[in-house]
């Protein structure tokens, strides 16, 4: 089905994964690919399977059958490397509240083996490109939401993985803090980041340029959201999901 | 008449649908209310079988001033029998004391002047028999032995002479207040138990209602905030109880502990404790919001205590004085000092009333803060 | 008739400020919707509405009681739903039923006729704990639980947060049928996509009531002509957008750009343009600005 020239381009390639728990199969042969710099939702109930997808393509967990490929490594013979290549972000816990900003920073990027001196070059450019030069020493528990997000946001990418995992970023958020984000993820992406975005938000995932739906462990739906309403005849995404949920 | 019977059957059966709702908590949770039940059996069992009632190879110490064929042969009999062993002998009686405080001494035998002579002319004969009973139970079985190895003596002597003689063998328990036995570890036991299950587990099932929200339900509901919080109490105040009459069980039937006092008087004493214990963990559970919170005041600040200051595992006596005057302020301390003279020494109640009016004192203040701390509201 | 009566409530938790100044008129009979992102104040008011804290300064009524005063009387008479469903996990669905209906010192067969629709789609599990349900069937139960002593005032916190698309509208669907009961509803949300399910709606953000309406009133009241476009790449569009003299705004919007234009002055190249009908969202986001910028908020009125 698919060529090896895809391989240059793609940057998350799965093909039948699967995961069983025991009897019950959380993850039931999923087959996708997400190309570099793309924004890629990937949607569920809770309890759909999409956590434990996610898992397997960080490299926490070993699938049951099946093949994944992300940043190029094996996620089953090389886990190791594809953590060092990927960022992860999500709007529990992402930051440490009582340590200050430059100090979360300094961590995570210690964390993902980046060099002490280009943390400290990169820290700069990194508050500066995000508006809080100022607020360097001031602890993340004090910041407003937005900026925390902003920020959990750098830190996810600051040692430029070739993919960022982010689980349900903006739920809950006013929407202009949304809007911003969202815009912040579209630059990142223009610079060849891909984004993998886990939520049950429908309104997330209408930001997203292709959407999976997840439905008892299986891939129901793929598409951009535009054809997806489409296909569904429906007015927003919400409508695609009720509609998937209800044929199973 | 009507509508207040009516209301008050309401608030009947409000309160028994909490009380069975806690039932259920606590019974779904099997973990701990194997943890619960299992530690004071764990416990006692393991005493049990630590302190062994096995009597064999006492060490006896003889003080024979009369050093006659009597006594010789009494004293060769106990060394043949397999339970003594002859080591020592006193010059003086006061030195009977402090083998004793050496601890390596089970029994001290002490004959009379001219014991000998006295049996064969006057057919009567004392001796004295000082046993160790820190171990109360291994006491009384030396005791026991000593006697009968005695009395078998005395028997011989009367088929052998056909004189009626009779040996008086006085038994004296030396009862050694430093030394741990099973009997103190009793009470103390049950302390440590009751402040676990009554306060820590009342403020941690509290606190988690707060923690999972359904705290802000019931207190939006019509019913009185004083009865959620009742109905906490009286599931564990049961199992306490029911705890209680376990450890009192296994205690006797176990440990042997002989149970002499009034049983009454030992039930409201201890539920007494209960009741303390319950209003700490309601006290807690007013000031604290997490369950955490809650886990670690109610350890570090009751159970920690308990072990060390209640007399359960240092003996108060040889506290620094502040220590001892801290110790005053510890509940379990007292109810260490007065289950002591209820269950091993089987004092009379009023013995214990300093005791008991210290936990009914202890218990009116802290019940008056706690449920003065209770809000209709959220903090 | 008005049912709860809010006016100039104010709540401060140390120097945070939860409320300020909220005065708002709930109707008799009507689903009332709170719509606003986490923090904005949601909760801290619906503790106020059933007594569970006391404001600051203001004062507020529902049903006629006063909160403060007859909380008593009051709590008879509301249905609270928090917003972690507060349910007992380790008691079965029937047992939480049950517990609660004493709770309110009614039984489940007095009002069985007002959760029926609700609660027969949950009743085949109802040995099972209530831990092991799923979100939507947590939040059957809840509301089943919320409903038992039949309140003239139900209150629910966030009911449809984390809950899967499907059961959230079959929630919005009972919500409905309740309001034929005339069960006066306060619902709050984050979704923005929920409030015109609402009869009424405040929009509420760090306190403050943004604009109280009807949704419909809302955004028709919006003073500019908003429209949409996209192309292949949306980021490269908004930089463009950005760039354009032309325009007053623009921002994303799920898949599309929306923007303002200066004056109406329409910029024909612009790939996809289409006008069109704002959104609640649309709406927040101009309110907001509005404040930024320093504009007063007058409470009761959508655009001042």
């Amino acid at each position: 089905m698919r060529h090896k020239t895809d391989c240059q381009l793609s940057i998350i390639e799965v093909e039948q994964l699967t995961k069983k728990f025991g009897r019950f199969t959380a993850v039931d042969r999923i087959t996708f690919m997400v190309g570099k710099g793309e924004i890629f939702g990937f949607l569920g109930a809770n309890g759909a399977g999409k956590t434990t997808a996610m898992r397997m393509l960080c490299g926490l967990i070993e699938p049951t059958s099946g093949k994944g490929f992300v940043a190029g490594y094996d996620i089953e013979k090389q886990p190791e490397m594809v953590k060092k290549n990927i960022g992860y972000m999500s709007q529990k816990f992402s930051l440490y509240e009582d340590l200050k900003v430059w100090e979360n920073i300094r961590l995570f990027a210690g964390i993902y083996g980046v060099n002490e001196k280009l943390i400290a070059r990169k820290t700069g450019e990194t508050l500066e490109r995000i508006g809080l030069t100022n607020e360097r020493n001031v602890l993340v528990r004090d910041l407003p939401l937005g900026w925390k997000q902003k920020l959990a946001f750098s830190v996810a990418i600051f040692h430029e993985p070739k993919i960022v995992f982010l689980d349900e970023p903006t739920g809950g958020v006013d929407p202009i803090t949304r809007r911003r984000f969202w815009e912040m993820i579209y630059e990142s992406a223009n610079r060849g980041t891909t984004i993998f975005v886990t939520t049950h938000y429908m309104d997330e995932a209408e930001y997203c340029n292709r959407v999976s739906i997840m439905v008892d462990g299986r891939i129901e739906a793929l598409d951009t959201p535009r054809r997806l309403k489409e296909r569904f005849r429906a007015g927003n995404m919400d409508e695609v999901f009720r509609q998937l949920a209800r044929k199973t | 008449m009507i509508p207040h019977a009516k209301m008050l059957n309401s608030q009947c059966s409000i309160l028994t649908a909490f009380v069975q709702k806690e039932f259920y908590h606590i019974f779904r949770d099997i973990r701990t209310v194997l943890v619960i039940i299992g530690i004071p059996v764990f416990q006692i069992l393991i005493i049990g079988f630590a302190i062994s009632t096995n009597v064999k190879d006492v060490k006896v110490a003889v003080f024979d001033p009369s050093n006659d064929e009597a006594t010789n042969r009494i004293i060769n009999r106990l060394n043949a029998s397999e339970y003594f062993n002859v080591a020592l002998r006193l010059n003086t009686i006061s030195d009977a004391e402090r083998e004793f405080k050496k601890g390596k001494t089970g029994l001290i035998v002490i004959f009379g002047e001219n014991f000998g002579e006295n049996l064969y002319h006057t057919g009567d004969a004392a001796v004295q028999l000082l046993v160790d009973a820190s171990d109360p139970n291994h006491g009384q079985t030396v005791a026991s032995y000593a006697t009968g190895v005695i009395s078998d003596y005395q028997r011989e002597l009367l088929r052998e002479t056909d004189i009626p003689v009779r040996i008086n063998s006085e038994v004296r328990m030396l009862y050694n207040p430093e030394m741990r036995s099973a009997y103190n570890f009793v009470p103390g036991l049950m302390g440590l138990v009751f402040m676990l299950i009554c306060a820590m587990m009342t403020s941690v099932a509290i606190v988690r209602e707060k923690e999972t929200g359904t705290m802000e339900v019931l207190l939006a509901s019509p019913v009185k905030p004083v009865y959620i919080v009742i109905s906490k109490l009286v599931p564990y105040f049961i199992i306490s109880w029911f705890i209680f009459i376990l450890i009192l069980l296994l205690s006797v039937f176990v440990l042997d502990v002989p149970v002499t006092g009034s049983l009454l008087w030992l039930n409201v004493f201890t539920l007494l404790f209960i009741v303390v214990g319950l209003s700490l963990g309601l006290l807690i559970s007013t000031i604290v919001k997490t369950q955490v919170a809650a886990i670690l005041a109610s350890g570090m600040g009751l159970i920690m205590p308990v072990m060390i200051l209640s007399g359960y595992v240092f003996p108060i006596e040889s506290m620094p004085p502040v220590l001892q005057w801290i110790s005053g302020l510890v509940p379990a301390r007292w109810f260490n000092e007065g289950a002591k003279k209820l269950i091993i020494e089987g004092a009379p109640v009023r013995s214990v009333l300093k005791e008991m009016s210290i936990l009914l004192g202890m218990a009116v203040l802290i019940l008056t803060v706690s449920l003065r701390n209770i809000k209709a509201r959220l903090e | 008739m008005i049912i709860v009566n809010c006016q100039l409530i104010s709540k401060n938790f140390g120097r945070v400020v939860a409320l300020k100044n909220i005065s708002l008129d709930i109707e008799k009979g009507e689903i009332f919707g709170l719509i606003g992102p986490d923090g904005a104040g949601k909760t801290t008011l619906f503790r106020i509405l059933t007594s569970l804290i006391l404001a600051d300064s203001g004062h507020a009524t529902v049903d006629g009681l006063d909160v403060v005063k007859d909380f008593r009387e009051l709590r008879k008479r509301i249905g609270y739903m928090p917003g972690r469903f507060s349910l007992y996990q380790d008691l079965s669905v029937e047992e939480n039923l049950n517990f609660y209906a004493t709770v309110f010192n009614t039984t489940v067969e007095e009002n069985y006729h007002l959760i029926s629709d609700i609660y027969r789609q949950i009743e085949p599990f109802k040995q099972r704990r209530a831990g092991k349900l799923s979100g939507g069937m947590k939040q059957k139960l809840a509301l089943s639980c919320a409903l038992i002593h039949k309140p003239t005032v139900l209150f629910l916190d966030e009911p449809t947060t984390g809950v899967d698309p499907v059961s959230r509208k079959e929630f919005w669907e009972m919500l409905k049928k309740l309001k034929k009961e005339g069960i006066t509803i306060v619902v709050s949300t984050p979704y923005m996509d929920e409030a015109r399910l609402c009869d009424h709606i405040a929009l509420i953000q760090h306190g403050q009531i943004l604009s109280i309406a009807s949704p419909e009133k809302i955004t028709a009241s919006f003073p500019e002509k908003l429209y949409q476009a996209y192309s292949e790449n949306n980021y490269l569009l908004l930089l463009e957008l950005r760039k354009n003299p032309g325009v007053k705004s623009a921002f994303m919007s799920g898949e599309f750009l929306h923007i303002v234009f200066k004056d109406g002055n329409v910029d024909g190249n612009i790939p996809n343009l289409t006008e069109i009908e704002p959104t609640i969202e649309d709406c927040f986001i101009y309110l907001m600005n509005r404040i930024a910028d320093g504009a007063e908020i007058l409470p009761g009125s959508a655009y001042n």
